[in-house]
């Protein structure tokens, strides 16, 4: 692995060596000393084209755990906002030693740019591209969900463990979502099923070619399918550009037909963890009660997002197949 | 693997070739050595701790942790002050000096039975070579606590140290040449019979990463 850029790359070994560091990563975070001297002398650059707080800061808190040097960019008052290109930007940054860079970018495919148009040759990390890839949040998504029903079940260690057999349905603004297309292609990868839940309007063209099912009934997949976690997306009213009302009629409708809250919560079996991306519009696309239930382990992804990070960081950067990168 | 070098004993385009995980070479430690081996260090744990009270085993993956085990019995059957459980292991890869010069290695488990505060650590290596595997293992437990003193244990000790460190615990002290290579084979990893073997007196083995073969860059 030289970068980090789409789920749908990574195989299942990768997939799994990933979780299984990110476990040991998350042992390390519960001792008094949380910091490891790993990656000392390694510069991380947070090359931010797009707001975000959870992501920036987790990638921030992981990087520093392992000793490296981070320095923050964000287009806001950057050259980017002066009219300077992705190309030089990259090469700043490149001459500025990076060994690594985090990127968030509103344009699909920005980071598979910068890892191979030859700009710079640090490890490229995608942290979001437009509606097109997350790969870090799929990945602590599938580490949250291996801990609390692979882990917790068979009350061993899930060291080495897929996902095989586990039900997972997403629910919600799947149109819009990198959140939705890194974890379909992850959770499939690792074995478990996936059934995609929103109105028609809100799935995009060509969905019948992933591979997962799609349900337009909430209520009837949570009864009939069981499923054993269930993943609400964030409705991205940012990214609508007719308003809301392009999309659904209403607010409340969309929340009466395709929000979770507690009634609906009773219809899934009583291990199905409750998920969400964050930021969360409660009320909207998740009530309080299902989003503060005992079942819920949002709280936890954050937690889990900053193991995931470091073990990506751990065996993008650890390693010295390229050591020459860093004589320069 | 230099061309033209060819393992003892089989020609070029030999038929059995051997299996990457069957060790060749010449066994200087067999089984009931390593037993006996084992059984005088824990003497010597009890005798220079004056028993083994606050005692904390911690074996180094992949090896040591298995020797560190095999350790732990013995020392509970001669010192009743000694519970069986308090041995663990102590991944050291994320503390290693030579991470940039090897491909991503995975990093292990650690898992410490008790605080080490103001215990005895005595740590437990397979082979003690460069010495750079115990100051990794040094700088982890300044990590996970204070032990009021810290000792080493190896199974195997073959020189050329490149840091100011020696073991308090020896099995065997091997007078190798650099180019050599020591390999601990113990029956829980490997399933074969344990033994300690030596190859590579003329260059014909393979470079096999591992950090137990003690190879440095």
């Amino acid at each position: 692995m030289k970068h980090l850029l789409s789920t749908a790359d990574l195989s299942k070994d990768d997939a799994i060596l990933l979780l299984d560091t990110a476990a040991q990563m998350a042992a390390t975070q519960s001792r008094e000393i949380k910091k490891l001297p790993t990656l000392r002398g390694r510069t991380v650059v947070n090359l931010f084209f797009e707001d975000s707080t959870r992501t920036r800061i987790s990638f921030e808190t992981a990087a520093k755990r392992l000793s490296a040097d981070v320095i923050n960019f964000s287009a806001k008052g950057s050259s980017v906002s002066k009219g300077e290109s992705l190309k030089d930007t990259a090469l700043t940054l490149h001459a500025m030693g990076a060994d690594a860079v985090v990127v968030r970018h509103h344009a699909s495919g920005a980071p598979h740019m910068l890892a191979n148009a030859g700009w710079l040759d640090a490890a490229v990390l995608n942290a979001g591209d437009g509606m097109h890839q997350h790969p870090t949040q799929a990945l602590l998504d599938a580490f949250t969900i291996r801990r609390h029903l692979v882990g917790e079940r068979s009350g061993a260690d899930p060291v080495g463990a897929d996902l095989a057999g586990l039900r997972v349905a997403i629910v919600g603004d799947v149109l819009h979502s990198r959140v939705a297309r890194s974890n379909v292609h992850l959770l499939h990868t690792l074995g478990a099923e996936v059934t995609l839940v929103a109105p028609p309007t809100l799935l995009p063209v060509g969905v019948e070619s992933w591979p997962s099912r799609v349900s337009y009934h909430l209520d009837e997949t949570l009864e009939q399918w069981q499923p054993d976690a269930v993943m609400m997306l964030r409705v991205q009213r940012e990214r609508m550009s007719g308003g809301a009302g392009a999309f659904f009629p209403s607010p409340q409708e969309y929340s009466r037909t395709f929000g979770l809250n507690a009634r609906r919560l009773a219809l899934a079996p009583d291990h199905a963890l409750v998920m969400h991306p964050g930021p969360m519009n409660r009320g909207l696309e998740i009530s309080a009660d299902a989003a503060d239930h005992a079942r819920s382990v949002i709280v936890e992804q954050v937690a889990n997002g900053v193991a995931v990070r470091m073990a990506a960081l751990y065996l993008l950067l650890a390693g010295g197949d390229d050591s020459e990168r860093n004589t320069q | 693997m230099t061309p033209g070098t060819a393992v003892p004993g089989s020609g070029p385009g030999s038929t059995t070739a051997p299996a990457p995980d069957v060790p060749t070479g010449v066994i200087v430690l067999g089984e009931a050595d390593i037993a006996r081996a084992l059984t005088r260090i824990a003497h010597e744990i009890t005798e220079r701790n004056r028993g083994a009270a606050d005692v904390v085993l911690l074996g180094i993956p992949t090896r040591g942790v298995t020797l560190a085990r095999r350790l732990a019995e013995r020392l509970a059957d001669v010192e009743p002050t000694f519970s069986r459980d308090r041995v663990g292991e102590l991944d050291v890869t994320m503390y290693r000096d030579d991470l940039h010069r090897q491909p991503t290695r995975a990093v292990g488990v650690t898992r410490v039975p008790v605080s080490l505060d103001d215990r005895t650590v005595v740590l437990v290596d397979d082979v003690l070579f460069s010495g750079r595997t115990i100051r990794a293992a040094l700088d982890a437990l300044s990590d996970l606590g204070r032990p009021r003193v810290v000792q080493l244990a190896a199974l195997v000790d073959r020189g050329h140290r490149e840091l100011p460190i020696r073991a308090d615990y020896v099995g065997k002290n091997l007078p190798t040449s650099r180019a050599e290579r020591v390999r601990v084979r113990l029956r829980e990893v490997d399933g074969v019979e344990d033994a300690v073997l030596i190859s590579g007196r003329g260059g014909d083995e393979p470079a096999q990463a591992g950090r137990d073969q003690g190879v440095t860059p």
